[in-house]
């Protein structure tokens, strides 16, 4: 190897550079060309979502909450990112139908990454899905498709105390067929593990984020009655 | 004519890359335990080995075999990175279900392999036809465990229910056990298959002697 002309190395430089060269190009043009199906699958999957866990929404507004606990219309949040997103969903006359939101935690397996929907009104969570998930099939997963479970979440009680400060009861996860109350949640037998993660997520995620959204459900209920004032005049 | 249809059909039975090269196990096991999770792993597998078959084939000239693998790697990785797109751009569902095994194609040994073993040293159409056998093969052998983890794991084919409502299914198969259970099996019918052929002409067997 030591004797072997300078010509070889360059050679071997030029096959690799090539080779890097000819990936880039390709991988750059694919990315590209695939962007926008994408950010399109994307958006619509999440909108699905949120359309499934709040009932009667037609289309929906995503805010950021930042640090300072103020919402705002996601573009025209103030200061760096890091805010919390929650996505808010109003019907075809532009009144709030229910705002959904992304929690997370840790399930048997994998983190669990679920949406549910808040409805100020009713003061319920209206609805729950799992948006990722590495539960054992057959077991865990059934908190994806358990419909006794999944009826938990039709008006799981989450009603804030006077101040509105902090929620008046905690949710909490109880025995299949001990359900007496409307903010517990009949778990599944055979995946307690997973229901009991579904229940304590959404429970530190109601707990910290209601309040907030208590304070700023007046910007909320506005911004979606603004959209469709203009869409009204947009359609005359 | 004869020896192309050979060079495909290799890879479809007597070459296969699963059941008799036990190549690329990882995706295999990993990814076989629903029809659709299983084609569209082989289809994945098979366009990355199309792709970079056909690359290989026609830049093998200007490789200098130092730096083969590198390069090969190289190309390898960026169908993959092709293929990743493509797909979150069909389906973000069947993007989710493939998870990390869309990325772990590179380390697919059996498309290094055609790389190294027969693209570098074959022109372009013999190379092109070696990778879609080896593709199909590979396809082929991935829906064939598939299709039975599904039935027995999940009692669907394609997620049409094939059973009735009293069957019990076993959630095992759809399991990383299962996998190997299954391969287990179909390596068993392959070998016994080989064996009883080799048996009826005791000097024929020779021809493809391991």
């Amino acid at each position: 190897m030591t004797e072997q002309p300078r010509g070889t190395s360059i050679r071997m430089i030029r096959a690799l550079s090539g080779a890097a060269v000819l990936s880039g190009f390709l991988i750059v043009f694919v990315y590209q060309a695939t962007l926008p199906r994408i950010a399109e699958n994307r958006r619509r999957a999440l909108e699905q979502a949120i359309f499934q866990v709040v009932p009667g929404a037609q289309h929906r507004i995503t805010f950021v909450i930042g640090p300072d606990g103020q919402a705002q219309p996601e573009g025209q949040a103030k200061g760096e990112g890091l805010g919390i997103m929650v996505y808010a969903g109003y019907d075809g006359d532009g009144k709030l139908a229910g705002i959904a939101i992304e929690a997370a935690g840790q399930g048997y397996q994998d983190v669990i990454r679920i949406l549910y929907g808040y409805s100020p009104q009713k003061e319920c969570v209206t609805g729950m899905i799992v948006l990722d998930s590495r539960e054992t099939p057959g077991l865990g997963d059934k908190i994806e498709t358990d419909e006794r479970f999944l009826k938990n979440f039709e008006c799981l009680d989450v009603r804030l105390n006077q101040q509105q400060t902090a929620l008046l009861h905690s949710i909490e996860s109880v025995k299949r067929g001990e359900k007496t109350q409307a903010w517990q949640i009949d778990a599944i037998s055979g995946a307690t593990i997973s229901s009991k993660a579904v229940s304590k997520m959404l429970d530190e995620s109601t707990r910290q984020l209601l309040p907030l959204l208590a304070a700023n459900l007046k910007r909320i209920r506005e911004a979606g009655e603004e959209v469709s004032r203009q869409d009204a005049k947009t359609a005359k | 004519m004869k020896e192309n249809t050979d060079t495909f059909l290799k890879g479809l039975w007597r070459e296969n890359p699963v059941f008799v090269m036990l190549l690329g196990m990882c995706p295999v096991l990993a990814v076989s335990n629903s029809v659709i999770n299983a084609l569209a792993m082989g289809l994945a597998t098979t366009f990355v080995l199309i792709g970079s078959s056909t690359l290989v084939s026609l830049l093998s000239r200007f490789i200098p075999k130092q730096v083969r693998i590198a390069t090969y790697i190289v190309i390898i990785a960026t169908f993959v990175t092709v293929v990743d797109y493509l797909i979150q751009a069909i389906s973000l569902d069947l993007y989710r279900a493939l998870g990390a095994f869309i990325q772990l194609i590179v380390v697919n040994c059996m498309i290094l392999g055609r790389a190294e073993a027969f693209a570098s040293k074959n022109p372009l159409g013999k190379s092109l036809l070696d990778a879609l056998g080896m593709g199909a093969g590979f396809t082929l052998a991935l829906l064939c465990l598939g299709s039975v983890r599904e039935l027995l794991g999940n009692g669907s084919l394609l997620g049409v229910a094939i059973f009735g409502a009293g069957f019990q299914p076993w959630p095992i198969m759809i399991l990383p056990p299962g996998g190997f259970f299954v391969l287990g099996g179909w390596l068993l019918l392959f070998a016994w298959l080989q064996e009883r052929r080799t048996a009826r002409r005791p000097e024929g067997g020779l021809a493809h002697a391991d």
